[in-house]
């Protein structure tokens, strides 16, 4: 039999080779799953995994899919890392989208070049704002923040449900619920000739950026790190752990507000009730995934995509509901949990112990 | 209020809390062992739509019942070989197993969605069931109505006059002393933590065999973070819960009684819906406030890993 052993400190290079591992065993347990569903699991594997990558313009919506878990997961990701656990990023992601909405169809037929840019303050003001409750709440009244910014998702859809098919609603839209299309100042404009690949992706590249330098080269993102991985210490040198649950809520929340924005302004170029589409909860699987970490972010935020996309095209081609994204994403992150036990332990041979009569 | 409104409130609220008490409860027996498993929306919809299946298939509500209750059970033991066997953290567990299970229960329950299924018919309690006012609201109910009363009763038995239920609590307070005097932490802790998977697939197979005999997407609407709430409000207490989940039920039912009764209120209907949120949200800040009062009730190895030195 085998047993875990402890490391005498963690391994860095299994921290890096965990997630490999997790793609590896995700994509042999899809296998799998294709088998077990009776498709030809070689066109199954072709069609989910391959399909999203085969021309320019498929690579094209992998970024365009990409955007939002880019920046729901840096946000989430500088929290996390202080032991915040913001679990609503769906929430303040439909916030920032009826945030910049608001702003979109106050100055409906302006062509200011300055609207998309105070659209994407009001999403990310949005996002803060709902980030802002379960903040307050932890740090006046001790109150979860995992349960409170849950909660507050279904409060946010709601909400956004309630704006659409009540005041927001398109007055010539046949009752649908969704608000009138955005002028062309308040739509994102397209990176690349012939692609739905917009700006909103240089945005989410900066904010990565931006998320590293906070992480890694300022004094607040260190004493983050420092309060995730050894609470006792920051407490001894002084850090204010409720400035820390304020900054790491309200960074997560402007950052997925930003992506709701993105994602209004950008492919849909309105506001509907089904804005939110689980980018908010897909991206705490980018966050942990990537480790925490913004490269590792990005490469994670591209295979997310992928298996979103790959969800799709299964649902086209070979006749399975698009939830099969969901199944596959969730078994990466249960992989990725179970292989991180190779951190900290090692696989040892367990030698039986001589008998003694 | 004429007392029929109040009848037909009272039952409604009493089968609004029921799958509230469930699956909380069966959150309770875990976190007293120590476990924290946030996953109860992903076990409550993969118990719901199991539980849907097979009652569709076979005919027959029980074994829908059975079936939801091993779904809920499968789904916590991929939790437990996570956090159990290879020491993962339970909060990231907990949220996978919450993803994974929506996920897997609308990706299975997709031919499902246009299918109706028979109503169940509510057992009557003889004598009982014809006290005024009462009688017809918590007497002549569904079958799992009955079971979850029988379930808190059970539980205050065996949590606190049993020895099993204190050797769960010391594994809970102190999994170190409790290796130390030769129990099986992580054994009780795997046995835990399956009994909180059984409950939360009862309590998804009552959603969707017996109270709305439908299966739908998103249907399970956030109940599972609901109880994980009513257990912190409870202060880890059965009857609390049970309170609590009735309280819940009734705002529930209070909000639809409303958007049902015609009143010309300018209100819209969709912040109305949202009341059951805010109130968890509300409850939490009140028994919250004190940090003291959860220090002092909740399991002192909450969440935390717990590996016995070999």
């Amino acid at each position: 039999m085998f047993e875990l052993e402890a490391r005498a400190e963690p391994s860095r290079l299994m921290s890096w080779l965990s997630p490999l591992l997790a793609v590896m065993l995700m994509l042999g347990g899809g296998v799998l799953v294709f088998w077990a569903l009776g498709k030809d699991p070689v066109e199954g594997f072709r069609v989910f995994f391959l399909n999203p990558l085969k021309d320019f313009y498929s690579l094209s919506e992998l970024l365009l899919k990409a955007t939002p878990l880019m920046l729901c997961a840096i946000g989430l990701a500088i929290g996390f890392r202080a032991n915040v656990w913001n679990i609503g990023a769906e929430g303040q992601f439909m916030l920032g989208a009826a945030a910049a909405t608001g702003v979109a169809l106050y100055f409906d037929g302006s062509d200011s070049s300055l609207l998309l840019p105070v659209m994407i303050v009001a999403g990310a003001l949005g996002g803060a704002a709902w980030a802002a409750i379960p903040a307050l709440l932890r740090t006046r009244f001790n109150a979860n923040e995992i349960l409170v910014s849950l909660m507050l998702v279904y409060v946010a859809q709601l909400f956004v449900s309630w704006l659409v098919f009540g005041p927001w609603k398109d007055p010539d839209g046949f009752n649908f619920p969704q608000t009138r299309m955005f002028g062309d100042a308040a739509l994102m404009p397209a990176l690349l000739e012939g692609t739905r690949l917009h700006y909103g992706f240089l945005l989410a590249i900066a904010v990565l950026i931006a998320g590293h330098a906070f992480m890694n080269r300022s004094f607040a993102g260190f004493r983050m790190r420092v309060a995730g991985a050894a609470p006792d210490a920051a407490r001894y040198a002084g850090f204010s752990a409720a400035r820390m649950i304020w900054v790491g809520l309200l960074l997560g929340g402007a950052a997925a507000g930003m992506a709701g924005m993105a994602e209004v302004a950008g492919p849909m170029g309105q506001l509907t009730d089904k804005v939110g589409s689980g980018y908010g909860f897909a991206a705490i699987i980018v966050a942990f995934v990537g480790r925490l970490n913004a490269f590792g972010i990005f490469l994670a935020s591209l295979l997310m995509a992928l298996l979103y996309i790959g969800g799709e095209q299964a649902q086209q081609y070979l006749n399975l509901p698009s939830s099969i994204s969901m199944v596959f994403q969730g078994m990466l992150l249960f992989f990725l949990l179970g292989a991180d036990v190779f951190i900290n332990y090692r696989l040892r041979l367990r030698r039986r112990a001589p008998r003694s009569h | 209020m004429d007392a029929g409104l109040i009848t037909s409130m009272l039952f409604a609220t009493v089968v609004a809390g029921t799958p509230l008490i469930i699956v909380a409860l069966g959150l309770l027996v875990s976190e007293k062992a120590g476990v924290l498993n946030l996953g109860a929306e992903g076990m409550m919809a993969m118990g719901a739509v199991a539980a849907f299946a097979v009652t569709h298939h076979s005919g027959s509500a029980w074994l829908g019942v059975l079936a939801g209750m091993g779904a809920g059970m499968a789904m916590a033991l991929i939790f437990g070989v996570l956090t159990l066997s290879l020491l993962a953290n339970q909060v990231a567990s907990g949220l996978a197993l919450a993803i994974f299970g929506v996920g897997l229960a609308a990706f299975v329950g997709k031919p499902y969605e246009a299918v109706a299924l028979q109503t169940v018919p509510p057992i009557r309690i003889p004598f009982i069931a014809d006290l005024p006012i009462v009688g017809e609201a918590l007497y002549n109910q569904q079958a799992l109505v009955y079971f979850s009363w029988a379930l808190f009763w059970g539980l205050l038995w065996f949590l606190y006059r049993s020895r099993a239920g204190l050797v769960l609590r010391a594994v809970g307070e102190s999994p170190s002393s409790a290796h130390a005097i030769g129990y099986a932490v992580i054994r009780i802790r795997y046995l835990a933590v399956l009994f909180g998977g059984a409950m939360a697939g009862i309590s998804g197979a009552f959603l969707s065999v017996f109270y709305t005999p439908m299966w739908a997407e998103g249907m399970v609407a956030g109940r599972g973070w609901i109880a994980l709430a009513l257990v912190v409000f409870a202060t880890w207490r059965p009857l609390r819960v049970m309170m609590g989940a009735y309280l819940f039920g009734g705002v529930m039912i209070t909000q639809l009684f409303i958007q049902g009764s015609g009143l010309q209120i300018d209100f819209p209907s969709q912040l109305l819906s949202s009341l059951p949120y805010w109130a968890t949200i509300v409850v939490l800040v009140i028994i919250s406030r004190n940090a003291n009062t959860i220090r002092l009730n909740s399991p002192l190895s909450l969440g935390k890993p717990y590996r016995p030195d070999a």
